[in-house]
């Protein structure tokens, strides 16, 4: 007999490898410095911009190995790190704070193999330096403050009908309207009753009472728009940063897993990222006295505050804005040289400034700026508890009737008017967030954990290749071959998903599976054996060893693929990597060891007739 | 090329493992007894991933002082704090067990600064991770949960493949790979990190690849060699089988190794831990599985297909 695959499938193996090969490829022409430009909010990026870009490193005299624009993003590939900072620099200069200038590894793939798709394989922060946040959004508060805003509504709506009401209130949950008189009470529900989505009222006529309550599609509805709001926020937020591949995403119930690759200033990552503040502008209380607040007796209505910068203020009880209206903030100096803040609102915030300075010119406003702090402490359901911190950063005279664009003058040092405007501009959190894991890998760490896990590959793979060339002889080369071949395909296949990371335990994932696919190649060669010296024919031992050996292989390796499948489920980060190079890895090499080995058989020995000794 | 004697052994002189099963079955329960009273003597040492808490490894420029750390660390408010070198004389690793109290995520960067300060500007950090008290928990929930269900999956797999008996000694030979690599590590007090428990899971797949080998062969030898017994058809397709055995054990302990002294501190524990599994896991499928399988009575019967006959009857009521 002789043992030969139609040359159909042959042509098959060999199409499938060089598929692979080829998008393996592009992990071997390495990495180039380069400064990534972005729009932030807004913005755009234009041709002109492009030109601004070229003309501002012409001045400078940085020679940019290319410069591209795709997806509203401009890239500029340079020679060395040198020409990165100083690009980035530059950069940062001529474009202003429009545009985020990051730096970034631009893949030096050519580009013939870029229109196809291919790219060299993603690293994970392990390998590549950043920092990974694991962050919980507190979800009661993000109820309370809807709950605040209700009552907002309601004492403005009966104000407004010139219903007298006695109290309106929030009480676990619910909304409690008491009212003074019957008649006040009938108004009250038909302006009340079932006018507010999202709310069931329940009446209860013999005290005067009306309850709001929130029904649970409502709450439901809060907190998913509590996680979104806080990714568009966040997002916003690393876009300040300049991180030129950040992952925002939602994970679980109320957490979002912020991944910042390269970062290395990781307190002020986490200064801005954490910072979980809302913003409320009020009018200073200036009816009233604020020694007789300071005694204690704080008029009904208004509020105390701390400030920033010593000293106490008296704002009005009515928040006439909140951060979420501001679309854009940023800092200039005035007429004197001072540092300030314009902030710009958008059209329902710009109605609502206007309305309310309208007849307050010359009084004036105060811009309180809240605070969430973790107390380390836990709440009864097991959740973070967070200390609500309030506090004045800023008093301002209203010189003129307020629209949707306007300045705060007085701020402090430019330091601190950047860090308002940043704040302002990177919007208001609904609910806080709290850092409740991080982990940050330095790039030194980074470099070392691809060299030692290169290494580590390298040596085992030559070791096995060794040890199986001697003892199996030709028939272990042809495997040390399919073993070749398998590790070529993990990398093209890794480097073809998009989702697919190497991490460090990915790499003793891909090292694993190459100690472990030759257990198919010795679990056919050692068949092979068996019925070499059981008197078969060499051929007949070659088909009989492949068919013998093939059942026991598919069931040794769907049990690990079923360990795999478990490890990605349940795990996270790098070990997803490790489950994802080991699933992999164990389906090349079933396709290598088998139909690989088998085909490369073939041609070499299957069609000589009269072969009679098998160097296995 | 026979450099391995072993690799001779077939069916006409097979080597009569399961003769010693009495001996393997007392070195497994001693071995157990050990592993289990060093569990609950020693305990395991958790690490930062399942008990919360922050982590900083720095790199100094100079060989690292710990006496002097310890006693900034110390006068500091960091008593708590556990200082180790880490691979080089010039990298510490400073733990932080989880406290209680605020500003849990900023411990990090005070120790940091803190270390910056009073010992060396230059310093590198290399590495900080901080895990909170509840995220630990609930890591070590899923772990735990990961390889209860790998089992389970696994139990189900190979009782529809092969049987229930020789699916049930599978899985109990796992249990004996797992608890001799958390046996070890409980006697070395090595730290049981997120890499650990993807080595776990990696020493299932592969124990199972080695008994799930030696099955395939017991299955085939009951229906070629009729005359023999049980017992023999176990020795004749362990001895069959043992040179495939013994050489993937080889290849996976060469990678193993190599990963173990060039792939880096981190993944240390993970390779110690797949190098003690593959050398119990080689153990439990040769002797443990095939010693169970035996006392829970596999036999030729039990392993043979369904009748063909009773199969065409099946179908006749069918049609």
């Amino acid at each position: 007999m002789l043992n030969r695959y139609p040359l159909w499938k042959n042509l098959v193996i060999l199409g499938v490898v060089l598929f692979c090969a080829l998008y393996a490829l592009p992990n071997i022409y390495g990495e180039d410095h380069a400064v990534q430009v972005s729009a932030t909010r807004g913005g755009a990026i234009t041709t002109q911009t492009l030109q601004q870009v070229e003309t501002a490193l012409q001045t400078a005299e940085i020679k940019p190995r290319g410069v591209t624009m795709a997806d509203n993003q401009i890239l500029i590939r340079l020679d060395s790190d040198e020409q990165q900072l100083a690009a980035r620099e530059t950069l940062m200069r001529a474009l202003g704070n429009q545009y985020i200038v990051a730096l970034n590894l631009a893949a030096a793939t050519p580009s013939w193999l870029e229109k196809i798709g291919g790219n060299p394989l993603k690293l994970g922060l392990d390998l590549r330096g950043g920092v990974h946040f694991l962050m919980e959004v507190d979800m009661d508060e993000a109820l309370n403050k809807m709950r605040d805003q209700m009552v907002t509504t309601v004492r403005d709506r009966l104000l407004e009908e010139r219903v007298r009401y006695l109290s309106v209130n929030e009480s676990e949950g619910t909304i409690v309207v008491q009212l003074r008189t019957q008649e006040d009470y009938q108004r009250a529900v038909s302006l009340l009753r079932n006018q507010y989505q999202g709310y069931t009222t329940e009446l209860q006529a013999s005290t005067q009472t009306l309850r709001l309550v929130m029904t649970e599609a409502q709450l439901q509805e809060i907190r998913a728009n509590a996680i979104e709001q806080n990714i568009t926020i966040l997002r916003n937020r690393v876009d300040e940063l300049g991180v030129a591949e950040p992952l925002i995403q939602r994970q679980g119930q109320d957490r979002i897993v912020v991944e910042l690759p390269g970062v290395q200033d990781t307190a002020r990552a986490k200064e801005i990222l954490g910072a979980t503040a809302t913003l409320e502008f009020r009018f200073v209380d200036t009816k009233n006295d604020l020694r007789d607040a300071l005694e204690g007796r704080v008029p009904f209505g208004s509020k105390l505050y701390n400030q920033r910068d010593g000293g106490q203020v008296l704002a009005e009880g009515r928040v006439i804005l909140t951060g979420d209206h501001i679309v854009n903030a940023s800092t200039s100096y005035d007429e004197n040289g001072r540092p300030q803040v314009n902030i710009n609102l958008d059209s329902a915030g710009g109605r609502l400034m206007s309305q309310a300075t309208a007849n307050r010119i010359g009084d004036p406003m105060a811009t309180v700026f809240i605070e969430f702090v973790a107390t380390g402490e836990k709440t009864a359901e097991g959740r973070i508890a967070f200390d609500r911190i309030e506090e004045v950063v800023s008093v301002a005279t209203i010189q003129a009737r307020l629209g949707s664009s306007f300045r705060i003058t007085g701020v402090g040092g430019i330091q601190e008017a950047q860090n308002l405007a940043l704040l302002l501009r990177a919007g208001a959190l609904i609910a806080p967030i709290q850092i409740v894991e991080e982990r940050t890998v330095g790039p030194s760490l980074g470099a070392d954990n691809v060299a030692a896990g290169l290494t580590a590959i390298l040596a085992g793979f030559v070791l096995v290749l060794l040890f199986m060339g001697i003892y199996y002889r030709k028939f272990g080369w042809v495997a040390n071959l399919a073993l070749l071949t398998n590790l070529v395909m993990i990398v093209g296949i890794m480097s073809m998903i998009p989702g697919a990371t190497l991490t460090m335990p990915g790499m003793a994932g891909i090292l694993l599976t190459v100690g472990m696919a030759v257990d198919a190649n010795v679990i056919i060669f050692e068949r092979i054996r068996e019925e070499y010296k059981a008197g078969r024919s060499p051929q007949q031992a070659i088909a009989r060893g492949y068919e013998n050996a093939m059942s026991t292989i598919a069931d040794a390796n769907i049990t690990t693929l079923i360990t795999a499948l478990i490890l990605f489920a349940v795990g996270t980060g790098s070990i997803k990597g490790f489950a994802v190079t080991l699933g992999i890895g164990i389906a090349t090499s079933m396709f290598t060891a088998i139909t690989g080995t088998r085909a490369v058989i073939n041609l070499t020995w299957g069609r000589q007739k009269r072969l009679t000794k098998l160097s296995i | 090329m026979n450099f391995f004697e072993i690799t001779k052994m077939d069916e006409n002189s097979p080597v009569k493992f399961m003769d010693y099963r009495k001996h393997t079955t007392w070195l497994s329960i001693i071995l157990a007894v050990i592993a289990l009273s060093s569990l609950v003597v020693n305990k395991l040492n958790w690490g930062l991933d399942f008990t919360g808490g922050t982590l900083v490894e720095v790199s100094f420029s100079q060989p690292a002082d710990l006496t002097q750390m310890r006693t900034v660390l110390g006068a500091n408010n960091f008593d708590d704090a556990v200082v180790q070198s880490y691979g080089t004389q010039e990298d510490v690793l400073v733990r932080i067990p989880p406290r209680e109290g605020a500003e849990l995520e900023s411990i990090g960067e005070t120790l940091l600064q803190l270390l910056q300060q009073e010992i060396d500007p230059a310093m590198e950090i290399r590495r900080v991770e901080f895990v909170g008290p509840q995220v630990g928990d609930e890591l070590a929930e899923a772990g735990a949960l990961a390889i209860l269900v790998a089992m389970l999956c696994i139990l189900a797999y190979v009782s529809f493949r092969f049987e229930w008996r020789l699916a049930l000694s599978a899985v109990a030979g796992l249990f004996q790979d797992v608890l001799m690599i958390l046996g070890v590590f409980s006697l070395l007090q090595i730290q049981i990190d997120l890499t650990i428990l993807a080595a776990l899971l990696a020493v299932v797949g592969y124990s199972l690849n080695d008994s799930i080998v030696v099955a395939d062969r017991i299955r085939e030898n009951f229906r070629l060699l009729r005359k023999e017994d049980a017992v023999s058809v176990f020795n004749i397709s362990i001895s069959q089988t043992m040179s495939r055995t013994l050489i993937t054990s080889l290849t996976t302990l060469i990678v193993l190794v190599t990963l173990f002294f060039f792939g880096g501190q981190m993944i240390r524990g993970f390779s110690i831990a797949m190098m003690i599994g593959v050398v119990v896991g080689t153990y439990s499928s040769v002797f443990t599985r095939s010693t169970l399988a035996l006392a829970l009575g596999v036999s030729r019967e039990s392993l043979m297909p369904p009748e063909i006959e009773k199969e065409g009857e099946e179908q006749d009521v069918l049609l």
